[in-house]
């Protein structure tokens, strides 16, 4: 069920399992039949740690959504409550537990990730903690999403962070991190770029000390932590991302491993029955390495996929062609053992090309194209000083906020800041086109640093793209031989660091390190004597790659090329607080004021 | 080695030993006689208290304890009510039960700790008898009192006092009594005249112990085992019987031939006894009586007192220790006289090997004969634990290890950690310490237990290389002593603050597992605040010092620390904790030193308390976030002019923040708002029928509008559509809207209506500063291929191409691209070409030859 949790160099199934086992023994400390009602926030994640078939082994009989009044009527002696320890929940919760008249259910409270004691107050202030029997937390912060992915699911650290002081996020990551060294063994290196990695690389530090004397005896298997601030790289996440997972995320929006797709390209075309009835549900289709099809084109770029499936598809039709050649009773037996598998990839195959067929739709469009190529001209320095005619005329049109908002934060964060003319210009032309309560946004989008004025006359943004080579003219989308084929010409920031940070090493780029914002730091974790690894020759070394306020599918894909690079000596781990794109990102920075009630 | 069995004495098939442990460090003036003695198994410490009964307050008697070496450790004059019975508790606590049923806990030291009652009823009726007694439960006190009423408190940790139900008959105490422990229940088994009795809980119950003989008599003294599991009662003419505790089996019945009572009757067994024993005493007689009905027969000088051990009995007097035990098993096996057995054999083997005599290879033949060997080396090193000596304990050392050359693969654990266990077993006998622990007793309480104990005793120094010496893990070991060590170290008083945080500091140190808040929580405890600070500010957990800080009124303190530890839930603990502690003020201060806690708080704010928010800004003279909550408040607000009101609020903030743009976009917003109302006035009876207040049914147009109303661009759509052209003429100017998006917005607008006229006659007020190819594609939309044709030629030549395949005229796309002999936009015409405009598809291949010869 979750096997491709442990294809990549680190098993990541351990902690699944790990996590998988809390729970199971939590569940069965509340003995009988259970209902669950869940924080409907949490289903998303805990979908990756356990089906419903195990809560149903320990008893779980029903499950309910979070919300106020009395909760569903079930017949079951335990009612527990999954929830983040928010306050808001709390007041539901108490409203909950307050009516509901059966005197011999039995209530839980399971916090995620960890338990609060403001929450555990208001519940007091509330009158109904003492009708819970247990009180416990989940410690659930870094959820494995793949082979070689890590996320918190945690969608408002980069705002809580930059706008609003508030380091919860980085505790969790902190914590999340020990539970990983716990596990895999005490990381001996950590970099980090950034006032978030920073803090969070402190908090380890001090937790370890906090833990000396329980020396972790395993082997690391991490020899490296690579900690960076998603505001070291703003513009990275604002680019649209042309890998093919990048663009379905862009497009379709990726959610906890699921997407979700217009059902008409998918209707099952079976044969003599007309289709009378096109399937109105939205086609659900889970995405990860599990899928041998979709691991080998995820990662590629959009421009590449047409000829990789091209490829599969032929040798999907050879596959089935070989029956012909069956002669022998043998032979026929070991080609229908194959079946069940070439079917598999039969199915696969369908689906996405169906799914690239969608997206061909879109990205060769003339609106994509004129997109794409103003993204490209700020992400080379053309003309980011002045204001852009094509979203003038894009705010004139009204397309999508989101979109206007992703255009002008890349023109500043390329130009390093806004004249301030240009600046209230676009601001203007928003707030009259969208409407005036966005100023609350453009405010928010100002104070994370996505959208300033220019402050010094230098623009040192052409400095950093020279100096690591964020724009490459000649990007192979076909055969790549360097990341920038994520963007088809723009090389990742936030990768090209960690790539320099392998090898030669930040030393040789200092000058630039200075102009990011936030320290960059090395620590060194001493590990017990006798768990320093004898490294074979020609063994990898492996850097978990940690960003802290999200990270996209592109760079995933970058850094998965730079593992597979022969070259690289590295492989990468990534974990992130939350998986984004431009448009969630800049979704979860907008301010949104109550409708008006006129 | 002959000397070794010289204080052997058999008993049926084993041999019992008498082994000294000590010569006294004590002086005791008057020996035992007349004392109150209580002494703690395991080798624990003894109490003594001089005639307890002595009610005369002029002469106090003096309560002394001493180490099971009799050194002393403290001496006080009891100043108590009378005491009829002393007891340890499991911890090393001194339990002293008075006459009156009051129980004083007292530590080794001899500080009062605190005390309990046995029930207010004894005051009256007092205690006759007392005893203490160890369970599952930890150490319990039973009593009988005057009225002749047995009460049971189990465990003194959780006091649960039992009045057991009367017995029949009973007058006074009971001849004897003792405490049994069956199945996790207490029970009381007590012998009045002939009869025998068991008192649990519920009831009383007559007991006939299985094979008693009739011709017995009563029973006058009973004993139960270490274990629980035997029992021993002497009748007065002086028969023992001897079975399970349960009353169920008979072991034997010994006839003694003594009719006094003895002052004493204890089991001496060991796990796995061969023969196991009653030992009983008399003023100058100590009887061994074996359950084989063999007895052994010691004199006695001087007034003894005697400890039932694990394996053995330790007799004390008043000038030294023994410990009576019977031989174990394999010391037999080696030692015996003429033994064969093969650790025997080795012994001696490797006794001629220091003689250097060939012998020696004789006996190890012998043993290699029978492959005994491994067999002898362990029965070397199981006996050598068993043994006191030290000298003994070598010799069968360095035969087993003398041995272990000839083995090749055995398993070299035992020995190692039996000659650990003997080397830390032999520290701790040494008089000075006074811990007499045999090996099996050592085992029973573990390494842990014995290093709380040298803890407890302050044994620091000690403890700490047993620690280390054994390779204990730090958190177990090393760290435990220490914060022992620093708790104990807080409480000396003739130290100051400041040397005491640093002695503590050096040598804790970062020992892992060692919780400085604990230190400092006993410090406070000691009442030694500033102390407790200092100490705190060593600890890594910041979790661990919130509280203390808290609890001390620390508060300031406390909320840094908890900023620290980056826990933000332990924050918001530490910030609603002064919410109700201060005044609103002080409050604010606080929180305005922690930025941190109060972006925090002001989060929390967001979320519960808005009011409070607005406060919290307009302390810090936030501007601009106030300005924004203004804004958000302003969207919350139902009347106009309260929403107007609030909105010049956030202007004047806007302005005190210097943000000129925001109070300018602001002031828009709300002129907006009034051209909105007057506009409404103005309109609103005849024509809008539109009042600010009801939003309910309206034409699509004007809902847009007024459900937006801070919508610039949707009120200029509402405008266009309601044909109010003069007004919108007007937002535009006023609101300085770029030509580009009026232009769109009218092209749009006119072309949703279908006023083709009025479109055409805009398209040539003046230049079209958005192009002309967008009125192309607009009239397409709207599809209206005839209006969007009369465009196509005033597009740019650059357009061109895109204009004509706009209207789908492929012929004039084709004549355009050829002309501007752009191949780009000729593929792009080519790619919309089907098979029948074969005439243009010829034309723009042979344009593209062309292009391509050149």
């Amino acid at each position: 069920m979750a096997a491709h949790l442990s294809y990549g160099r680190v098993n990541l199934n351990i902690l699944r399992e790990a996590a998988r086992k809390e729970l199971r023994e939590f569940l069965d400390k509340c003995a009988g039949s259970k209902a669950i009602v869940w924080d409907e926030y949490l289903t998303g994640p805990f979908g990756l740690i356990a089906q419903y078939s195990l809560l149903k082994e320990h008893e779980v009989e029903k499950m309910f959504t979070l919300k106020s009044g009395r909760l569903p009527s079930a017949d079951v002696k335990n009612i527990i409550f999954f929830v983040r320890p928010r306050l808001e929940l709390m007041d539901i919760i108490a409203e909950n537990v307050f009516r509901c008249h059966h005197s011999s259910r039995d209530f839980h409270i399971l916090f995620v990730p960890r338990r609060s004691m403001l929450c555990e107050q208001r519940l007091k202030e509330q009158g109904v903690l003492g009708s819970f029997i247990n009180i416990d937390e989940y410690i659930l912060d870094l959820i494995p999403y793949d082979g070689d992915l890590l996320s918190m699911e945690y969608e408002s650290a980069f705002r809580e962070c930059y706008l609003e002081n508030d380091q919860t996020s980085l505790y969790h990551t902190a914590k999340g991190l020990m539970t990983l060294q716990a596990l895999y063994g005490t990381i001996p290196q950590i970099y980090g770029k950034g006032d978030c990695a920073r803090h969070v690389a402190n908090m380890m530090l001090r937790m370890k000390r906090e833990f000396a004397g329980t020396q972790n005896q395993i082997l690391p298997v991490f020899d490296t932590l690579l900690l960076l601030d998603r505001n070291v790289d703003l513009l990275t996440p604002l680019a649209t991302q042309l890998t093919y997972e990048g663009l379905i995320d862009e497009i379709y929006g990726i959610n906890n491993g699921y997407v979700k797709l217009p059902p008409e390209k998918f209707a099952q075309k079976k044969q003599g029955e007309a289709s009378k009835d096109l399937p109105t549900e939205p086609k659900k289709l889970q995405l990860n390495s599990a899928e041998e099809l979709y691991a080998e084109i995820r990662d590629k770029n959009f421009n590449a996929v047409g000829a990789a499936l091209s490829k599969k598809a032929k040798i999907i039709s050879a596959a089935f062609e070989e029956r012909h050649n069956a002669k022998t009773v043998g032979e026929i037996k070991q080609f229908v053992s194959q079946l069940p598998h070439m079917q598999a990839a039969r199915s696969s195959l369908a689906n996405h090309t169906s799914i690239a067929e969608l997206i061909k739709d879109i990205t060769t469009s003339e609106a994509f194209f004129d997109n794409l190529t103003v993204e490209q001209e700020f992400m080379t320095g053309v003309d980011t000083d002045k204001v852009n005619t094509y979203i003038e005329d894009c705010i004139a049109q009204k397309d999508p906020l989101i979109k206007i908002l992703r255009l002008v934060c890349m023109q500043s964060v390329c130009n390093n800041g806004l004249k301030q003319k240009v600046l209230d210009y676009y601001k203007r032309e928003i707030l009259q086109t969208y409407g005036y309560e966005h100023i609350l946004t453009l405010n928010n989008l100002e104070k994370g640093g996505l959208l300033k004025p220019q402050t010094s006359s230098r623009n040192n943004y052409p400095t950093i793209r020279k100096t690591l080579k964020l724009w490459m003219e000649d990007a192979n989308e076909q055969n790549p031989n360097d990341i920038s084929y994520v963007y088809s010409g723009y090389a990742p920031l936030s990768i090209r660091l960690t790539q320099v940070l392998a090898r030669p090493g930040w030393r040789s780029i200092e000058e630039v390190l200075k102009m990011l914002p936030g320290p960059h730091f090395e620590e060194r974790q001493q590990l017990p004597s006798g768990l320093h690894k004898k490294r074979q020759q020609g063994e990898n070394r492996t850097t978990l790659v940690f960003f802290l306020g999200g990270v996209t599918y592109a760079e995933i894909a970058a850094l998965r090329f730079l593992s597979q690079m022969e070259d690289s000596g590295m492989e990468y781990i990534i974990a992130t607080t939350k998986l984004v794109n431009g448009t969630t990102w800049i979704k979860s920075l907008m301010d949104r004021i109550p409708p008006s009630c006129f | 080695m002959a000397f070794i069995t010289a204080n052997w004495n058999p008993l049926g098939e084993a041999f019992y030993r008498k082994t000294e442990l000590y010569e006294m460090c004590w002086n005791l003036r008057d020996g035992l006689r007349d004392s109150l003695v209580a002494a703690a198994p395991y080798g624990g410490p003894i109490a003594l208290l001089r005639e307890p009964l002595r009610r005369s307050p002029s002469s106090r008697p003096q309560l002394e304890i001493y180490s099971a070496s009799g050194v002393g450790i403290a001496s006080f004059p009891w100043k108590s009510g009378p005491v009829v019975q002393l007891g340890w508790t499991v911890s090393d606590e001194l339990l002293c039960i008075q006459e009156d049923g009051s129980v004083l806990i007292y530590d080794l030291f001899g500080s009062f700790k605190r005390h309990f009652s046995m029930g207010q009823e004894v005051v009256q009726t007092q205690v006759l008898e007392a005893k203490v007694f160890h369970s599952p439960y930890g150490t319990g006190v039973a009593i009988v009192t005057g009225s002749s009423r047995f009460t049971l408190a189990t465990n003194i940790d959780d006091l649960k006092l039992r009045r057991l139900p009367e017995v029949p008959g009973l007058q006074g105490k009971p001849s004897c009594w003792v405490v049994l422990t069956q199945d996790r229940q207490t029970k009381v088994l007590l012998s009045n005249g002939l009869d025998l009795y068991i008192v649990d809980n519920t009831s009383c119950t007559a007991v006939v112990p299985p094979g008693l003989s009739p011709q017995a008599g009563s029973v006058v003294h009973m004993s139960v085992s270490f274990s629980y599991k035997y029992l021993a009662l002497f009748t007065d003419s002086g028969h023992l019987w001897t079975g399970t505790s349960n009353l169920q089996e008979k072991l034997s019945e010994v006839d003694t031939k003594k009719t006094t009572t003895p002052r004493q009757m204890v089991w001496c067994r060991r796990p796995k006894s061969q023969q196991p024993s009653v030992v009983l005493m008399w003023d100058r007689l100590l009887l061994v009586a074996g359950v084989c009905n063999d007895t052994i027969q010691f004199p006695l000088e001087d007034p003894c007192v005697l400890i039932g051990e694990l394996d053995g009995v330790r007799i004390i007097s008043s000038t030294n220790q023994e410990l009576l035990q019977e031989v174990p098993l394999v010391c037999q096996d080696i030692f015996k006289i003429a033994s064969m057995a093969p650790g025997a054999l080795l012994l001696e083997a490797h006794r001629e090997y220091e003689k250097l005599s060939q012998k020696a290879d004789e006996y190890l033949r012998e043993i290699k004969e029978q492959s005994m060997l491994g067999e002898a080396v362990k029965q070397c090193v199981e006996a050598a634990g068993h043994e006191y000596d030290t000298n003994t304990q070598k010799s069968l050392m360095r035969a087993a290890s003398f041995g272990k050359c000839f083995l090749t693969d055995f398993s070299p654990d035992q020995f190692v950690s039996t000659c650990r266990e003997l080397r830390v077993l032999n520290s701790v006998r040494e008089s000075s310490v006074g811990l007499p622990l045999t090996h099996a007793q050592f085992k029973q309480m573990t390494v842990q237990v014995l290093i709380d104990r040298l803890v407890y005793r302050q044994f620091y120094p000690l403890a700490i290389e047993i620690c280390r010496y054994l390779k204990i893990p730090d958190y177990q070991g090393v760290s435990r002593v220490l914060k022992h060590w620093a708790s104990c170290k807080v409480q000396q008083k003739d130290l100051s603050d400041e040397a005491i945080a640093r002695a503590v500091c050096v040598k804790v140190g970062d020992s892992p597992g060692v919780s400085y808040s604990d230190i400092a929580a006993r410090a406070y405890e000691c009442g030694r605040t500033e102390l407790a600070i200092k100490l705190l500010d060593f600890e890594a957990r910041s979790g661990e010092q919130v509280p203390l800080l808290l609890k001390m009124k620390r508060s300031q303190l406390a909320l840094s620390k908890a900023v620290e530890s980056g826990d933000t839930d332990l924050v918001y603990t530490v910030v609603s904790y002064l919410k109700n502690e201060m005044n609103r003020g002080d409050f604010f201060m606080t929180l305005r030193n922690q930025p941190v806690a109060l972006s925090l708080y002001r989060q929390f704010c967001k979320l519960q308390e808005q009011e409070t928010l607005k406060d919290l800004y307009n302390q810090d003279d936030d501007h601009q976030e106030l300005a924004n909550y203004y804004v958000t408040a302003s969207y919350k607000e139902k009347r106009l002019e309260s929403r107007l009101s609030l909105l010049q609020s956030a202007v004047d903030e806007y302005n005190k923040a210097k943000n000129e743009f925001a109070a300018k976009a602001t002031e828009d917003e709300m002129r907006l708002l009034r051209f909105q109302r007057k506009l409404d006035d103005e309109k609103g009876a005849g024509l809008l029928g539109l009042s600010l207040q009801t939003t309910q049914v309206r034409s699509d147009a004007v809902s847009i509008m007024w459900a937006e109303p801070e919508h610039f661009q949707a009120t200029m759509e509402a405008l266009l559509a309601l044909g109010l052209h003069k007004q919108a003429e007007q937002l535009y100017r006023d609101f300085r809207v770029p030509d580009k998006r009026y232009w769109w917005l009218k092209l749009k607008s006119l072309a949703e209506k279908e006023e083709w006229e009025e479109l055409e006659k805009f398209s040539k007020s003046k230049k079209s500063p958005i192009g002309y190819l967008a009125f192309v594609e607009v009239c397409m939309k709207c599809n209206n291929k005839y209006e969007a044709k009369k465009y196509v030629s005033k597009v740019t030549p650059e357009q061109k191409v895109k204009a004509h395949l706009a209207v789908s005229d492929l012929e004039g796309a084709a004549d355009a691209a050829i002309e501007r002999r752009n191949e780009a936009e000729m593929g792009a015409v080519l790619s919309r070409c089907s098979a029948s405009d074969r005439l243009v598809i010829d034309r723009l291949n042979r344009a593209r030859a062309g292009a391509a010869k050149k």
